[in-house]
């Protein structure tokens, strides 16, 4: 799922300080899921906007609403459900919901409410961590189902580096070495030969150094 | 002009228990400061981020709140969960450039306590003293 986290009240509020009518507008999507933008936290942020509000000495009407999910047209068109309701919309989806919001709807002023951190899984109960960077070409099936893209601080193609040390990276006592962990699974499960191949240099074109990327799939277009 | 805060505590079924036999005469000759309103609830693990800041949007001083023991809440984890939502509260006020002291937690045993009464005078002197919540601003 996407990760995201709120942003400081303070900047928020700095945000839609001048709006009148605000929309703060959840999505039910992965952002639910990491508690971070979902109906729950659009309650408190909405909280937080009244509040910070009226310690400035302004009055703003805020209305609460969610969608299923902000990344999607058919979606972000049930916002005409708030016509008249809002000047300004307050998004707790991720950058991409924001993004939709404000290229199909055109004439609306959103901000983002969250800062969108990662692609990644809850490890446990309240602890997320990064597992792809959506780099565009996956070479899981030679590293063990483990991505040293996204989890290695250096993101090599052949590790380990010299920094690893007793199964930690040499940035933080706190973090794996993925690519230690690359090596034990491709032992543990019979793939160990993957770590006698060289990777090639390589193409990162598809990992947006070629621009903003796109998918196109014309079985599925209309 | 003499200050009465608005104090709002969310209190358990199991510490508030003895208190809120006592009735508002008894409470009051116990030393219970005024502007105290207990919201008692079945467990402090129940509570939401959410109710906390409400409380400030309905015109609070401050919030508090006051659950079993960490290690032995009737409820098992109630307490700590309790414990970490007023965190946030205090997160967030600070964010807001409020005294995050404008929100607590006791942990008490169950039962009417001295605790009980204490964490109440605690909180009841500490805003006293701060005064009223920067979120009452003037109209602009």
């Amino acid at each position: 799922m996407i990760v995201a986290e709120r942003k400081p009240a303070g900047e928020i509020i700095e945000m839609v300080k001048d709006a009148k009518k605000i929309l703060v507008l959840g999505c039910r999507g992965c952002v639910s899921v990491c508690s971070a933008g979902g109906e729950r936290e659009v309650e408190i942020i909405a909280s937080l906007v009244r509040l910070g509000l009226q310690k400035l000495g302004k009055k703003a009407k805020v209305t609460e609403g969610s969608l299923v999910r902000q990344c999607d047209k058919e979606y972000i068109d049930a916002i005409d459900q708030w016509k008249g309701k809002y000047d300004a919309i307050l998004s707790t989806a991720c950058g991409v919901g924001v993004n939709f919001i404000s290229t199909l709807r055109r004439e609306d002023t959103v901000f983002p409410a969250l800062n969108t951190s990662f692609m990644g899984g809850s490890v446990e109960q309240g602890i997320w961590a990064e597992q792809c960077a959506g780099c565009g070409d996956c070479v899981l099936h030679l590293t063990g189902g483990l991505c040293p893209v996204a989890r290695c601080a250096k993101s090599l193609m052949n590790g380990p580096c010299g920094g690893s040390v007793d199964g930690r990276c040499e940035i933080d006592q706190d973090v794996e070495c993925i690519w230690q962990s690359i090596y034990d699974k491709s032992n543990r499960t019979g793939q160990e030969a993957n770590m006698d191949r060289i990777a090639p240099i390589r193409d990162w074109s598809s990992a947006g150094h070629g621009g903003p990327r796109k998918v196109v799939r014309d079985d599925l277009t209309v | 002009m003499s200050f009465t805060p608005d104090i709002q505590a969310f209190v358990c079924h199991y510490t508030s228990q003895q208190t809120l036999a006592e009735g508002v005469e008894q409470l009051k000759a116990d030393g219970m400061p005024e502007g105290i309103t207990l919201n008692r609830l079945v467990c402090t693990g129940k509570l939401q981020v959410s109710t906390l800041l409400k409380a400030f949007e309905n015109g609070a001083d401050a919030v508090y709140v006051v659950g079993c023991p960490a290690d032995k809440c009737h409820n098992r984890q109630g307490s700590m969960r309790a414990a970490k939502r007023v965190l946030a509260v205090k997160k967030a006020l600070e964010e807001l450039g409020v005294e995050p002291e404008r929100a607590e937690m006791f942990h008490t045993e169950r039962g009417f306590h001295p605790e009980f009464l204490e964490a109440a005078k605690q909180i009841h002197a500490k805003i006293s003293t701060l005064g009223s919540c920067p979120f009452k601003g003037e109209d602009k």
